[in-house]
């Protein structure tokens, strides 16, 4: 199988403690995520988070129209961009318009899907990610391997390694709090002296037509408030209707990502400051398309908690870049097949069905039944690795029939008897990695109940 | 009470004691048990690839063997999540339960009479757990219960003993354990580590399919872990 995935997690285990300390991280957000998430209207909350999503999607053109008309009437001016480059020219323009050169830009998933900071540092101006996260992996040459932990991969006496070779900090020195410190003084600078600003969102809300934007280390507001112009670059998915819906959504989406009860900075912008300006840039990049899927339309729902990352087993031993997409994980397993089927087929396969994700996920997106029909397209579209395709066809051919079967597995157990040797060769990916073969009975269930006439 | 007892393809291939432990077992609570069911496969392994055109000839093959049945019980939750959720045939997925299930549920028994004098650490698969809600989740935070929890429990000298991720999966996901062996084997390595840790004597499950995946990977280390299928426990509690 060109099986990508699977490669790419196997030299992710191959650093084993790295590999574990991943691993325990991740489980341990999970764990505060239970906790959070350990209140009596919790799955109240998770029904109402899904329905008033499927509700902003059922009627996304006249939510995202509201929400045009009163950020335009509050000063906003608000962009249209049909796919990434569309979006990428519309930003580059702004900026170039304000002669801008450097750019401080919280964490937006959106631009990462667009390719935006290559893009810009193509035109010469220099983007500073603001997000601490985001700014170890970007002095690293890296993306995000996690939507709401973009570092989770690094462990702190990497960080301060990095540090020291890019912020001249001790090398001896990889306190959390000294290289947090160090952080601030050195991101501080970029955000007080941003020639503008850009931010994500999670959520656009219709009936104020306002931008809400959470984080926990409040330099996304501390950008849009320094710089004379401020730019929101946003999927159109994020719309919502009401200010009641969005007490929904941010009461799930803390407790889901973080374990906290809400974001640390939450900001709700609805007009720009005096004598600045404001953007807002709404990207489609395939999701209207995926909106008239109905197989997949609910994938659309998703708030980017990232509590189906943290909670996958598969996830957390085979870490973000395993998956080769934007978004890792569960969710991003669901989403990517549908920007490249033959680039991300082995993705849904990337699971063992366990269904966490599932239970987790704060707008009830049924991630498990994706996966599974995902590999229904994947199967029709002809792209299932070969030794599947010619394996399910012979199942197929056997496991319907009660004679066919009682010969096959008569063959299969002498062979597991007689041929261990053969069995256990490199091709067999069960045994390769330290598995033993199953100890096979002479007599099978049905063999023993014919000849002790229990078969009547 | 009459049921047919309906033996998954690699239980009826590579571990046929827990069939027919299954068997006992039943009877001894009082159950007629026909084994005139015949289907080998209810076709979840090609279903699962994406390949449910070649998984239609064992489901049709399933659904006519159900059909004569008012209650038809497996010995495995996996199996019977598919029947439910994904066979399309609202007979068998009305008829068809998990055995601890149909015990605790139409069998009426939430309790048995045995003793198990043991430290037993539970897992309960990942289709029974979620795809059956025959357990309590974390996820969810509900308290760890459900049919086969609540049957061990009531065992005399039992005890179940606690795990850090009691609910986490043991990487077997079928085709998941060839198409990814190194994080499907890092997953069952994680689960038998929990299990030492807790001082787990016995290793039981509600499905063959995770205990072979988790008793491939005892060899060498925590080789003194016993493995057995609640119906094996069971059985063996009741004699």
């Amino acid at each position: 199988m060109t099986n990508t995935h699977a490669d790419a997690a196997a030299t992710f285990l191959g650093n084993a403690p790295s590999a574990r300390a991943h691993d325990d991280a991740l489980w341990f957000i999970r764990g505060k995520r239970d906790g959070a998430s350990n209140i009596p209207e919790w799955e109240a909350l998770r029904t109402a988070g899904a329905a008033l999503k499927a509700h902003a999607m059922g009627s996304l053109a006249e939510l995202l129209e509201s929400f045009e008309a009163r950020a335009t009437a509050a000063g906003v001016t608000v962009h249209w961009a049909r796919d990434a480059a569309e979006h990428n020219a519309i930003v580059l323009d702004i900026l170039r318009r304000h002669n801008a050169r450097r750019v401080s830009k919280s964490k937006s998933m959106l631009t990462e899907e667009c390719g935006l900071n290559e893009h810009l540092e193509h035109a010469g101006i220099e983007v500073i990610d603001t997000d601490l996260g985001e700014r170890i992996v970007q002095l690293a040459g890296e993306g995000p391997s996690h939507i709401v932990a973009p570092a989770i991969h690094w462990r702190k006496e990497e960080v301060a390694e990095l540090f020291h070779r890019k912020l001249g900090t001790p090398i001896d020195e990889s306190s959390p709090e000294a290289l947090a410190a160090a952080a601030r003084v050195h991101l501080r600078d970029s955000l007080l002296h941003a020639d503008a600003s850009i931010t994500g969102a999670n959520a656009l809300v219709a009936e104020t037509g306002g931008v809400v934007v959470c984080t926990n280390e409040g330099n996304a507001d501390l950008g849009m408030h320094s710089a004379p112009v401020h730019i929101v670059c946003v999927g159109l998915e994020k719309i919502i209707a009401t200010l009641d819906d969005l007490a929904v959504i941010l009461r799930l989406l803390a407790r889901s990502g973080t374990g906290q009860p809400i974001t640390v900075y939450t900001t709700h912008v609805t007009a720009p400051g005096p004598g600045a300006e404001m953007h807002v840039v709404l990207v489609d990049n395939g999701r209207t398309a995926r909106l008239a899927d109905a197989e997949f339309r609910s994938a659309l729902h998703c708030i980017r908690c990232g509590a189906c990352l943290n909670t996958c087993p598969v996830y957390r031993r085979s870490g973000g870049y395993s998956y080769g997409h934007v978004i890792p994980g569960p969710i991003g397993a669901i989403l990517a097949p549908a920007v490249n089927l033959e680039q991300h087929k082995s993705l849904p396969f990337a699971s063992t069905l366990c269904g966490s994700c599932g239970d987790v996920c704060p707008v009830r997106i049924d991630i498990p039944a994706q996966l599974l029909a995902w590999r229904g397209r994947v199967a029709r579209a002809g792209k299932l690795p070969a030794s599947y395709r010619s394996g399910m066809r012979y199942l197929g051919g056997t496991f319907g029939n009660a004679e066919r079967f009682a010969r096959a597995g008569r063959r299969l157990r002498w062979a597991l008897r007689a041929l261990p040797w053969l069995l256990r060769g490199r091709w067999n990916p069960w045994t390769r990695v330290g598995r033993a073969l199953p100890v096979a009975p002479a007599e099978s269930f049905r063999e023993w109940a014919r000849r002790t006439g229990r078969n009547q | 009470m009459r049921v047919a007892l309906a033996v998954p393809c690699y239980v009826d291939q590579l571990r046929p004691e827990t069939a027919r432990a299954t068997l006992i077992l039943l009877e001894r609570l009082g159950c007629e048990v026909s084994l005139a069911f015949d289907a080998p496969c209810c076709g979840q392994p090609m279903a699962n690839v994406g390949a449910t055109d070649n998984a239609l000839a064992a489901a049709a093959c399933w659904t006519r063997s159900a059909a004569p049945f008012e209650y038809v019980v497996m010995p495995s939750g996996s199996c019977v999540n598919h029947v439910r959720h994904h066979l399309g045939d609202a007979h068998s997925a009305r008829v068809t339960y998990e055995l601890c299930e149909f015990i605790a549920g139409p069998l009426g028994r939430t309790r048995i009479t045995g003793a198990f004098p043991h430290r037993v650490a539970m897992h309960l698969g990942c289709h029974a757990q979620r795809g059956l809600r025959l357990g309590g989740s974390t996820e969810l935070n509900q308290p760890l219960s459900g049919p086969m929890y609540s049957l061990l429990s009531g065992l005399d000298g039992i005890s179940i003993v606690p795990q850090s991720r009691r609910d986490e999966c043991c990487g077997f996901g079928g085709s998941f354990s060839i198409g990814e062996p190194e994080v499907s084997a890092a997953m069952g390595r994680d689960r038998l580590r929990d299990f030492a840790a807790n001082d787990a004597e016995v290793l039981v499950s509600s499905d063959v399919s995770c205990l072979t995946h988790l008793e491939s990977l005892l060899a060498g280390g925590a080789a003194r872990l016993r493995t057995l299928h609640v119906a094996e426990l069971l059985e063996e509690a009741t004699r």
